[in-house]
């Protein structure tokens, strides 16, 4: 007997036999993505309020070019076009900003989440063709490594913006003490959420020993595959946490310098 | 004893298909595949299923559970809602044959067409090799695959987008990498990866390591280390440039 073998077809845009709230997690995704460009833009923009005493907010470190004491080379430079807006903010947010956009764990969430592709798993597609990532424009996202390593350096001047978070100027004498306050640790403990995301990239575990495949090999290596591993189990978790304690240091130095909020000081 | 009802698909001679209920008795302990063997064996007779372990190990019994790609026998039914209708449906991404049974052989094929295992000369005279075990243990992750083909069934690439032809899936992504990781293999599978195997198709949506009833993390694993792999060999200049002066 011939068997004629039946392919069940996929079904349209967000059919599925899936009972459970499959559609949770995209939102959940979507909503908090949005939420956190839609804040880190505008708070890009307001081109004040980024410091108090001796913080920075991680939104405009490092500030080249501003009008704070915290500015390596002074203030806005004369050739900005007149007619461009100008924050301190808008010269380096777009590394770190990129450096995400690229980031395997939200590329998989936000292909779900704001391009239905898939709108979660086993849940029908609103669109029939498909390049994914084989050619462009998606094939760019290679870049990734490349936005790791400023994300790197990004990560070490912000360790250093922590560790002078640590230095209070006495108001009257100028000289510098050191204590800490509130906003110290919620400098420290960002630093440490974007140093677990960053040293857990992919293409850090790939770089540290990813590539060979006898790692046991070279000692040093291991160690340094090993680590970067362990933090990559933990990817995504950070890849919130650090969105999360980055916008809210943001809000944290910007409250104070507003006036609202009050930093306390605990040494 | 309690009843809980079934919608299980049919697959017609001619080639159509659709859903049909059966309801029939449940007891605590029992798995959906003991509830599709009572069906079969009470209301059914005719009803295909693949089957073979019923211990979670010989990958035949996958199927999709309320939507979901899962192994039928070791999806207890107190894990599924028994108040409301459960569907029982075969793997979409493969053509169903009969009911439950779906044609995987284009799998077999595939696997076929992936560059064998090239050892490198053995480390002693008597042919063996000596590998530190922390190296092994990265692609012995690989070897637990059961070749359930729950995650080629849940890839959307495959299972939406019909790239069959362009694309092997998650399932010999997770092979390619156990063999391009082996600690003694010489052989170059990058060149094909990038090609006709077509890893660049993945967007890591990760359904795949969802479904995997060996919790392999085909995704993190297997699929990206693979991925930059291919990125270093073919799209980062610098590489490209370091290997030149090599
Ligand atoms: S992560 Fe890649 S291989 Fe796995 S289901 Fe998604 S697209 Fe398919
Ligand atoms: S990788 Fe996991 S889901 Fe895929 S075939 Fe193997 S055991 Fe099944
Ligand atoms: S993979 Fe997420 S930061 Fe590189
Ligand atoms: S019967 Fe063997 S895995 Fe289910």
């Amino acid at each position: 007997m011939q068997v004629i073998p039946v392919r069940v077809e996929p079904r349209g845009f967000g059919q599925t036999s899936r009972r459970d709230a499959w559609w949770a997690v995209p939102l959940g995704v979507f909503l908090g993505l949005s939420a956190f460009i839609v804040y880190a833009t505008w708070a890009a923009f307001q081109g004040e309020h980024y410091t108090y005493g001796p913080y920075l907010s991680p939104f405009y470190a490092p500030e080249l070019f501003g009008d704070s004491p915290h500015a390596w080379f002074g203030p806005k430079p004369a050739w900005w076009p007149a007619l461009a807006p100008f924050s301190p903010a808008l010269l380096i947010l777009p590394f770190p900003g990129l450096f995400r956009f690229t980031c395997y764990y939200y590329r998989g969430a936000y292909y779900k989440a704001f391009w239905a592709d898939p709108p979660s798993c086993a849940v029908g597609e609103p669109r029939k063709g498909y390049w994914g990532e084989n050619s462009f424009p998606l094939i760019l996202q290679n870049v990734h490594r490349y936005f790791m390593w400023i994300a790197v350096l990004f990560l070490l001047l912000l360790a250093y913006d922590a560790w002078k978070a640590m230095w209070f100027a006495d108001p009257v004498t100028g000289a510098e003490t050191f204590g800490i306050g509130v906003g110290t640790i919620v400098l420290v403990v960002n630093v440490v959420l974007l140093g677990s995301y960053t040293l857990g990239c992919h293409v850090m575990r790939h770089v540290v020993g990813g590539t060979f495949d006898e790692v046991s090999k070279h000692p040093v290596c291991e160690r340094a595959y090993a680590c970067s591993t362990a933090l990559n189990y933990k990817h995504q978790a950070f890849a919130w946490a650090s969105l999360f304690s980055v916008a809210f240091s943001d809000i944290y130095v910007r409250l104070c310098s507003m006036g609202i909020w009050t930093d306390l000081r605990i040494l | 004893m309690a009843e809980a009802t079934f919608r299980i698909w049919r697959t017609e001679p001619g080639g159509e298909g659709g859903f049909q209920e059966y309801r029939t008795a449940v007891s605590d302990g029992m798995v959906v595949l003991d509830a599709v063997h009572r069906i079969q064996a009470e209301q059914a007779p005719d009803l295909a299923v693949r089957w073979n372990c019923k211990a979670g190990k010989c990958g035949s019994c996958s199927a999709e559970i309320n939507g979901r790609p899962r192994l039928m026998c070791m999806t207890r039914l107190n894990q599924v809602n028994l108040n409301e209708p459960v569907t029982v449906e075969p793997m979409r991404t493969f053509p169903s044959i009969k009911d439950l049974v779906t044609d995987v052989s284009w799998n077999f094929r595939v696997k076929k067409g992936i560059t064998k295992i090239k050892p490198r000369k053995p480390d002693f005279a008597d042919g063996t090799f000596r590998m530190a075990q922390r190296d092994v243990d990265r692609v012995q992750e690989f070897r637990k695959c059961i070749e359930c083909f729950l995650c080629q069934d849940v890839c959307h690439v495959l299972r939406d987008h019909n790239k069959h032809e362009e694309f092997i899936g998650p399932r010999f992504l997770v092979y390619a990498a156990q063999l391009e990781m082996n600690p003694i293999d010489t052989a170059d599978r990058i060149p094909e990866l990038k090609a006709d195997k077509g890893i660049g198709y993945c967007n890591i949506t990760k359904c795949c390591t969802k479904v995997c009833p060996e919790h392999i993390h085909i995704t993190d694993n297997a699929i990206i280390p693979l991925k930059e792999r291919v990125v270093s060999r073919y799209y980062d200049p610098v590489t490209r440039l370091l290997r030149l002066f090599k």
